[in-house]
């Protein structure tokens, strides 16, 4: 897999391997390509409700696969607008396509300054290569 | 008695290949202010020895009492092919069937158990067991709370007193309000629902042995976004409504009616049902059905991430261990009745209750408690303090019932009693003749 | 194979009830009325008895217990179950003994025998421990460990502490974090150093919120924690308390003993230690000990003895914990654990111990040739190796060596635990596997390594002699199916 897919330009990214896309007012939030290759194939996905309140990493759902069950958090605060509901049924999506189909929410009522604490794709692929 | 096979060449050729002299040098990692300071226990007995010993205690325990003991462990006749079943090495001296492969016995008798489960109690997922009725009814409770993230759980107090002990037990450090109350009538339920109400948990059979529709009481529940628990009797439920049909979310109850001895205590069984919706978040061990890569069909544990294996703290429970093999035993006692046979079990039991119950009313000064309809347990009032009379008809070889002012002080005149399949009418008759020769 | 159900046909049945023989009119009076009758009867199966006898019997066959070979699943002592015990559980004098009788009135006098056995296992469980009172309540490991937690905050809260973490090392068994977290607790891991918890970073992190820390030692890795004297005494100076996994106790009966170790709280698990039998998942049985000042909070009732020698259940123990099983515990699971105890005596108590560290030690030794040992020193009763450097020299996992493993007529070692070790495996083959079985384990497991060299297919491929090879657990997961589906 190139290093393009990896972390795609113009995203931003959390240590905890989530990645987050702004479209217009709506901020795209899903887990990257690193994360859903350590969990596996992905199983189920607890989605948050629709209206919840998050905080920038604070625990907003959880993913599981066979093997174990992973706490995704959120990388900025804001309230659930939409949630990716063809996850119920086809929760691969997320290792098919973890930045495309395999997105989990989308937020509303962000702050763009809280963007300043998360990573570009440059930082984040130098923080995977420093750890594993 | 020793059951290492350790000879003491084997144990030298053991050591030679650690080019050590002595097994004591392996111990040497432990500090001697550290050792056992002392190691003072008996010495081993052989088998005959200690088999003789055991057999004298339990010839120290009453063996021969005609029971009416319930209390929500009944004296059901178990067939003997359950035992010899369950004691096949294979099932027994197995662990938890982690490796799928050489373990499709077991798992396919627990789907098996799992399935029997949900069409007693019309639900739609059942897990492979919990340590008891009293366990599992906490861990309903606090499954309730996880999923609505409220905190109020409301307890009837006709739920078994055995029970609500251990549900406050479990929870006192937890800051929930646990309201305990006669909830039977749906209007004094009324008054507690709110919105901080998680879970409601109700019994059927009663404690006391009566039959109730709580349809009106989970429907009332379901209207506050709480959840409704209801604890089952496994053998009432093949003529009673359904937890399903009530509208309950979870079931729960304890299975050692289903081919379980008595045993002073345990080992039981926790039986749990729940809705779909609530699959995920159920504890304990589940089987599940798929294929290998073959296409064959086979069964392994699933939905294992929200155990205590991989989960830790955010694990669903903590539990490991379950009752596996009472969970076999269940199954096969299951399969022995059958669809037809559990119904006459069910109703035969009642039956012989129906007598009782007669038999006992007509003594005079003896009085009917509830209005029934009973399952295979009954209140009556008596003109003197229960305890007294039981006491006096161990004398004569029956154990006559539960005195009920154990659990509630304000019944000290109420006996509880219960009547299985096994009850004859003769013996039914010499509770009768015996209660009231001494009251 | 076909489920139960799938064999029924209508009209067969094996049930076998008794005539009411009272008068017909009983039965109708006790017809329900449909407001309280289900609706339809469960479907549940209809099979004659000869065929649900031959169906679990070929069940049966396909399952492997200690009965069939040989078990060196690490953490779970799977060592032989004695079959007096079996007999013994079955004595009718206490199978069939009704858990309410001595709650009677002068009920106490027709149970003295069980009571007896209860009183009796705490006496000798308080000399293998060194601890100074016992609950039998609890059900199973874990349920101890939830006790021992319970016991903590009860502690705690009668001296009017504050506090609210428990610490577990990195190494610990999942239930030790689970049973925290579950009693309210909020679970902190201190790492590891050389294989054992660091008492440096253990110091570091110990503060006035701990209310206790969970250990078991020798630890999951199998090694003993030399500094336990330290940490012990910090734990206390913070009154922050120890408390036992006793799972690993098979390792060193009658040469250390929990309480001389500094801790406080111990759980023991009967069907590991003291030979009861593992059911294919359980019963099990987990009784807690107490040192002294933690006493009262033990669970009611308590098995006490009076001065003419009867016992008697005592519920007098105003700051207990209450309840925590409906009655006594598994008497069945703990009878036969009494009945262990009494046929091995001390000194056989002792032998365990020696045995099964000598045996993990000789698997150490011969298996260290072909396979990469976790911790280059002794051990004690299990050992650890890890499988990383196949995995990445040959694309052959922990998991591809346990299926292959299967194959040569062994159940495989416990893998991917502990979690500090990467490609783990640990083999606890307990004091009760003759030296040709160890042998025989030793050489399957290098005909293994030769293999992952040269034809790691083969074991990617493993199990090929079981009746389904390794099945689906994503789909199983994604999609599951947990019971068999009714009939439309």
């Amino acid at each position: 897999m190139s290093e393009a897919k990896k972390a795609p330009e113009g995203l931003y990214y959390t240590k905890e391997h989530e990645w987050v896309k702004l479209e217009g007012d709506l901020a795209v939030v899903g887990l990257t390509d690193f994360a859903q290759d350590q969990l596996g194939d992905i199983t189920y996905v607890e989605l948050p409700e629709v209206e919840a309140e998050v905080e920038q990493m604070g625990e907003m759902c959880v993913v599981e696969s066979v093997k174990t069950a992973a706490d995704v958090y959120a990388p900025l605060s804001g309230v659930v607008a939409e949630v990716n509901s063809a996850l119920e049924d086809a929760p691969e999506l997320i290792n098919q396509d973890c930045y495309g189909a395999g997105w989990l929410v989308k937020l509303s009522g962000f702050d763009q300054a809280e963007l300043d604490n998360l990573m570009d794709a440059a930082a984040y692929v130098q923080l995977m290569a420093e750890g594993e | 008695m020793r059951f290492t096979p350790h000879t003491p060449e084997d144990r030298a050729a053991m050591l030679a290949a650690l080019g050590l002299g002595s097994v004591d040098e392996l111990f040497a990692v432990i500090p001697e202010p550290l050792r056992a300071r002392s190691w003072d226990l008996p010495p081993g007995m052989s088998e005959p020895e200690v088999s003789q010993y055991l057999a004298k205690l339990a010839g120290l325990n009453a063996q021969n009492l005609v029971c009416f003991l319930g209390g929500g462990f009944y004296d059901h006749h178990i067939p003997a092919a359950v035992d010899a079943l369950i004691s096949r090495g294979e099932f027994y001296t197995a662990y938890t069937p982690y490796q799928a492969e050489m373990s499709q016995g077991i798992l396919q008798s627990i789907f098996e158990y799992q399935s029997a489960v949900c069409r007693l109690t019309g639900l739609d997922a059942a897990n492979a067991s919990l340590y008891d009725g009293g366990t599992a009814l906490y861990e309903a409770a606090m499954m309730t709370v996880r999923k609505t993230k409220r905190k109020k759980l409301i307890v009837c107090t006709s739920v078994s007193p055995i029970y609500r002990i251990m549900l406050k037990s479990y929870t006192i450090n937890l800051h929930l309000e646990l309201v305990e109350a006669d909830v039977s009538d749906p209007a004094a339920l009324e008054k507690l629902l709110d919105q901080d109400t998680a879970g409601l948990i109700l019994q059927n059979p009663d404690f006391f042995g009566v039959l109730h529709d709580y349809a009106p009481h989970f429907e009332a529940v379901h209207k506050v976004k709480g959840l409704g628990i209801l604890g089952c009797n496994p053998i009432a439920l093949a003529v009673a409504k359904t937890p399903a049909q009530m509208g309950a979310d979870i079931a729960v109850g304890e299975g050692q009616p289903l081919g379980l001895p008595l045993s002073f205590g345990g080992p039981y069984l926790g039986f749990m049902a729940v809705r779909e919706a609530l699959l995920r978040t159920m504890p304990g061990r589940i089987v599940g059905r798929t294929h290998d890569g073959q296409g064959r069909v086979g069964y392994c544990l699933t939905l294992q991430t929200r155990e205590q294996h991989i989960r830790r703290e955010k694990a669903t429970s903590n539990i490991c261990s379950n009752e596996a093999l009472c969970a076999l035993a269940a199954v096969i006692f299951l399969g022995l009745m059958g669809k037809q046979g559990l119904v006459e079990l069910a109703e035969l039991n009642m039956t012989q209750a129906a007598y009782a119950r007669e038999r006992l009313t007509s003594i005079d000064g003896v009085e009917p408690v509830d209005q029934g309809p009973w399952f295979n347990e009954f209140r009556v009032r008596l003109p003197i303090d229960a305890r007294v009379a039981v006491s006096r008809m161990i004398d004569k070889g029956i154990a006559a019932g539960f005195p009920l002012g154990r659990y509630y002080p304000d019944q000290s005149n109420n006996l509880l009693v219960a009547v299985t399949e096994k009850r004859s009418k003769e013996e039914i008759g010499y509770l009768a003749e015996g209660l009231e020769a001494v009251l | 194979m076909k489920t139960i159900f799938e064999m029924s046909r209508p009209g067969r049945r094996a049930a076998s009830l008794p005539c009411s023989r009272v008068d017909e009119r009983f039965c109708e009076m006790s017809q329900l009325p449909p407001e309280l009758r289900r609706s339809e009867a469960a479907e549940l199966p209809e099979v004659a008895e000869i065929d649900l006898v031959r169906h679990y019997t070929l069940l049966s066959r396909m399952n492997f217990g200690v009965d069939v070979g040989t078990y060196p699943l690490g953490s779970c002592t799977m060592k032989y179950n004695p079959k007096f015990t079996e007999v013994a559980a079955r004595l009718p004098g206490f199978a069939g003994l009704h858990p309410l009788l001595p709650q009677l009135r002068r009920g106490g006098l027709l149970a003295q025998g069980a009571l007896r056995v209860i009183y009796e296992l705490e006496q000798l469980l308080k000399q293998i421990t060194g601890m100074d009172a016992f609950t039998m309540q609890p059900l199973a490991g874990a349920h101890g460990e939830l006790t021992g937690i319970m016991l903590m905050a009860a502690y705690h809260h009668d001296r009017s502490n504050q506090k609210s973490l428990v610490l577990v090392p990195d190494s610990a068994h999942g239930t030790n974090p689970a049973s925290a977290a579950i009693a309210g607790y909020q679970v902190v891991t201190v790492p590891s150093k050389d294989g054992v918890m660091d008492p440096t970073a253990f110091k570091e992190m110990l503060n006035d919120q701990v209310a206790g820390v969970m250990m078991t030692n020798p630890n999951t890795v199998g090694l003993f924690n030399p500094y336990i004297a330290e940490i012990a005494e910090a734990a206390h100076q913070a009154d922050a308390l120890m408390y036992y996994d006793g799972a690993n106790l098979n390792a060193i009966m009658g040469y250390a003993k929990p309480a001389d170790l500094g801790f406080d709280i111990v759980h023991l698990n009967l069907h590991k230690t003291f030979g009861t039998p593992h059911g294919g998942g359980g019963p099990g049985a987990g009784p807690v000990g107490v040192v002294e000042r933690l006493r009262d909070y033990l669970p009611i009732s308590r098995v006490d003895m009076r001065g003419d020698g009867t016992l008697f259940l005592d519920y007098d123990h105003p700051k207990s914990i209450g309840y925590v099983a409906p009655f006594y515990g598994n008497f069945g699971v703990c009878l036969k654990a009494f009945a262990y105890i009494l046929a091995l005596g001390g000194e056989g108590l002792k032998e365990v111990s020696q045995d099964a560290v000598l045996a993990a030690n000789y698997l150490r030794v011969k298996l260290g040739d072909k396979w990469q040992v976790a911790f280059d020193r002794p051990c004690m009763h299990e050992v650890v190796f890890s499988a990383e450097d196949k995995a990445a020299q040959h694309g052959v996992s922990a998991l591809d060596v346990a299926k292959a493993l299967i194959d040569e007529g062994f159940h495989p070692p416990t893998i991917y635990f502990p979690l500090v070790v990467k490609e783990a495996m640990m083999l606890e083959p307990t004091e009760t596997e003759a030296l040709e079985n160890l042998d025989a384990l030793v050489a399957a497991m290098g005909r293994i390594a030769d293999k992952a060299a040269s034809d790691p297919e083969a074991l990617h491929a493993a199990p090929i002699t079981t009746p389904v090879g390794r099945l689906d657990e994503v789909n199983a997961a994604r999609h599951p199916v947990l019971q068999e589906p009714l009939e439309t």
